[in-house]
């Protein structure tokens, strides 16, 4: 295959670059949205790393993990929406900081 | 006709089983038949077994079965009949009919007279199981049962709360006696391997040396139950409030047969005794002193029964220094005739106070002898035989004591002395009893009569107090022989002329008026001393700030277990580490995603070693 060479290292940099976006964002923002957000971003990271791996080895195993994990996240987002919609309702606001009832 | 030996006791038993299933539902004649009667048949088979013995003249042994059988120890439910067992069950059966016979028409009004034959009757029987008792676990058991029925008697009347609070006083003071005797009978145990008494006494005459340590402190354990069972100092303080009980009880339980359980379980294990002669001499010493305590505070009391009730410790106490000084017999024989006439005074007093609306304070009597014939000369008869005047029973067996102790080698003479005091107090306070009850003005009019069943135990008793001293008792192959005594004609007459100085006295005092003790009673001294006296020389107040007081503080300090508060700590950690992490949740999704993030840096950090 011809294509520009990228080294291991600059994928897994970019792959550790955005999972802790992901990880501020997850641990920041208030908007439950937002936070479904960061945790997409978060699981795509480290698909990014498995297909990175695995073209670096030539070895299938890393496509098909991300396939796992879109077929995760395709999962997580339906019962994520699922909570919006719910939390829309109760709350009449998206911010997790009213959602706190659950406590000591 | 010695097989018959196992229904004595089983007589009342059965009766006493048949009146308590029954619950009370037999008709009252039925039940006065029954009760009287079982111990009646008692008394006969008692009188048969007594001439068949009389006839062998040979100790009887009789074992029923084993009572239980572990390793080495097994106990048999076994009787041994010989002299002295014979003379306890006679008196057992024979003054008990009589009771139960006066106590017929004395309970007749009572509306539970089923419970009162019940309970009588299991002590009967286990009184009987005690003196027939072949080894000393056996003995036990009845000791314990006629402690029971005794509880159960005092607080007969168990509506008035301090019946309630006598009954208990009788049962754990005594109960402290018996704690002793129960550590008394494990050593022997140990000691001996054995607790049937007469395999038992062999044992000790081979094993140990006159003035042994094990022996003496066996002895003086066994004393201990002894003092507790028979109220001597200092276990006493529960007799005088056992008088709460029905009269005839009194007169059965706590004057003639109960409390005398000490003198015979002294005297049963006599040879014990012998190995140990400091604890004769404790013996004779808490006779004495008893029995001199006793009788000061019976001169000072008012109640009628109360009276009789330290006449008994007092008289007890001479029938320990009988012991004491080693006059086996004359112990033994003071027990029978003080059964005799304490067992007639009790009674008359019942009648007495049967007769007059249930008035106890003898200050309120007065005036009787022509109102109660029977009882003035039943009373009469039996305080001159509680006084040993001359030739009634109670001068025989008091004046056998005397002169015994007056024989020991060193203490002897003092003891004599002491008791000389005794019995001049004994004839003072008994006559006094007579002087006040009898004669002089009456103050109340007694609103009825004793029946036939009354007077006709009371008149049985009184020929008993009277030739009760006339018995030759079969007790010279139970005991050592006492050797021949020679007392000089001064002491004799010393011993006759003391209790007729002291009916004299109290004549004077409390009837003629001549001798005039106002003026001793109301100085200063007197006054304190009456008031000492009158209550039995402070114990009952010493022993509630000895024992009582200090036991209930410690009860409330530790009304919460101890061992709770270990238990409560760890709980209470569990709580406040439980107050603390709770804190950290706060329901906030970011605060604990963040949390998550740094706890898993922190794992990951360990694992690396970077810490």
């Amino acid at each position: 295959m011809d294509g520009v060479n990228i080294p291991l290292d600059h994928v897994l940099l970019l792959s550790a670059l955005l999972f802790i976006c992901g990880l501020l964002g997850l641990m920041m923002r208030r908007n439950i949205i937002f936070i479904l957000v960061s945790l997409e971003v978060m699981l795509n990271s480290s698909a990014v790393a498995f297909v990175a791996a695995g073209a670096r080895w030539g070895q299938a195993d890393g496509q098909i993990v991300f396939m796992m994990i879109l077929a995760v996240a395709a999962a997580e987002v339906a019962v994520g929406l699922g909570l919006v919609l719910q939390i829309q309702r109760r709350f009449k606001s998206l911010d997790m900081d009213d959602a706190n009832r659950m406590q000591g | 006709m010695l097989k018959l030996l196992p229904l004595i006791p089983l007589f009342p038993l059965i009766s006493s089983i048949l009146l308590m299933v029954t619950l009370g539902k037999m008709p009252k004649k039925f039940v006065a038949i029954l009760g009287a009667g079982s111990v009646g048949l008692a008394a006969v088979t008692t009188l048969l077994v007594g001439l068949a013995f009389m006839e062998s003249g040979q100790p009887y042994h009789q074992v029923l079965w084993t009572w239980m059988q572990v390793g080495n120890f097994s106990p048999d439910i076994a009787f041994y009949l010989d002299g002295l067992t014979l003379v306890m069950m006679s008196v057992i059966t024979g003054v008990g009919f009589l009771i139960h016979l006066f106590s017929t028409e004395f309970m007749e009004d009572d509306v539970s007279v089923s419970r009162y034959f019940a309970y009588l009757n299991m002590f009967v029987f286990a009184m009987l199981i005690l003196v027939m008792a072949d080894n000393l676990l056996l003995l036990y058991l009845g000791w314990e049962g006629v402690g029971a029925c005794s509880y159960l008697l005092v607080g007969f009347w168990y509506q008035n709360p301090e019946n309630g609070a006598a009954a208990r006083k009788a049962f754990v003071v005594t109960r402290i006696g018996d704690a002793a005797m129960a550590v008394g009978l494990f050593l022997l145990f140990t000691e001996l391997g054995t607790l049937d008494i007469q395999p038992m006494a062999e044992a000790a005459k081979t094993q140990w040396q006159v003035g042994d340590t094990v022996p003496v402190i066996a002895c003086l354990l066994l004393l201990g139950g002894a003092v507790g069972k028979s109220a001597q100092l200092p276990l006493h303080t529960w007799l005088p409030d056992a008088m709460a009980g029905p009269t005839p009880v009194s007169a059965l339980i706590h004057a003639a047969t109960m409390v005398t359980a000490g003198v015979y379980l002294i005297a049963r294990t006599h040879e014990l005794f012998l190995l140990a002669p400091p604890a004769m001499l404790a013996v004779a010493l808490v006779g004495l002193i008893t029995s001199l305590m006793a009788a000061f505070t019976a001169l000072n009391q008012h109640d009628i029964k109360r009276i009789l009730a330290y006449s008994t410790i007092s008289q007890i106490g001479y029938m320990f220094l009988a012991l004491g000084v080693g006059a086996w017999a004359a112990g033994i024989f003071h027990l029978v005739t003080h059964a005799f006439f304490k067992a007639l005074l009790f009674l008359a007093a019942g009648a007495v106070i049967h007769c007059l609306h249930h008035e106890h304070n003898i200050f309120k009597m007065g005036g009787l002898r022509t109102r109660l014939p029977v009882v003035f000369w039943s009373f009469l008869i039996g305080s001159a035989a509680l006084a040993a005047l001359p030739f009634t029973s109670g001068f025989f067996s008091k004046d056998m004591i005397l002169l015994q102790a007056y024989e020991l080698p060193g203490a002897g003479p003092w003891l004599w002395a002491g008791g000389l005091l005794g019995a001049l107090l004994t004839a003072i306070y008994s006559f006094r009893l007579v002087f006040v009850v009898f004669f002089g003005e009456a103050k109340m009019e007694p609103d009825k009569l004793p029946g036939i069943r009354m007077a006709l135990p009371l008149s049985l008793l009184c020929v008993l107090s009277i030739i009760g001293g006339w018995f030759a008792l079969p007790l010279s192959s139970v005991f050592p022989a006492a050797g021949d005594h020679h007392p000089s004609h001064l002491i004799e007459g010393i011993s006759i002329s003391i209790p007729l100085i002291g009916l004299a006295i109290a004549y004077l005092i409390f009837l003629g008026g001549q001798l005039k003790v106002d003026g001793l009673v109301n100085s200063n001294i007197g006054q304190v001393l009456k008031k000492f006296w009158f209550s039995g020389w402070a114990m009952d107040w010493l022993y509630d700030k000895l024992w009582v007081r200090p036991y209930k503080f410690l009860a409330y300090i530790l009304r919460r277990e101890c061992m709770d508060d270990i238990y409560n700590t760890i709980v209470k950690f569990c709580q406040f580490l439980f107050m603390v992490l709770s804190r950290t949740q706060t329901g906030r999704l970011r605060w604990y995603a963040t949390s998550m993030v740094f706890g898993l840096i922190l794992v990951i950090a360990l694992l690396q070693g970077a810490i």
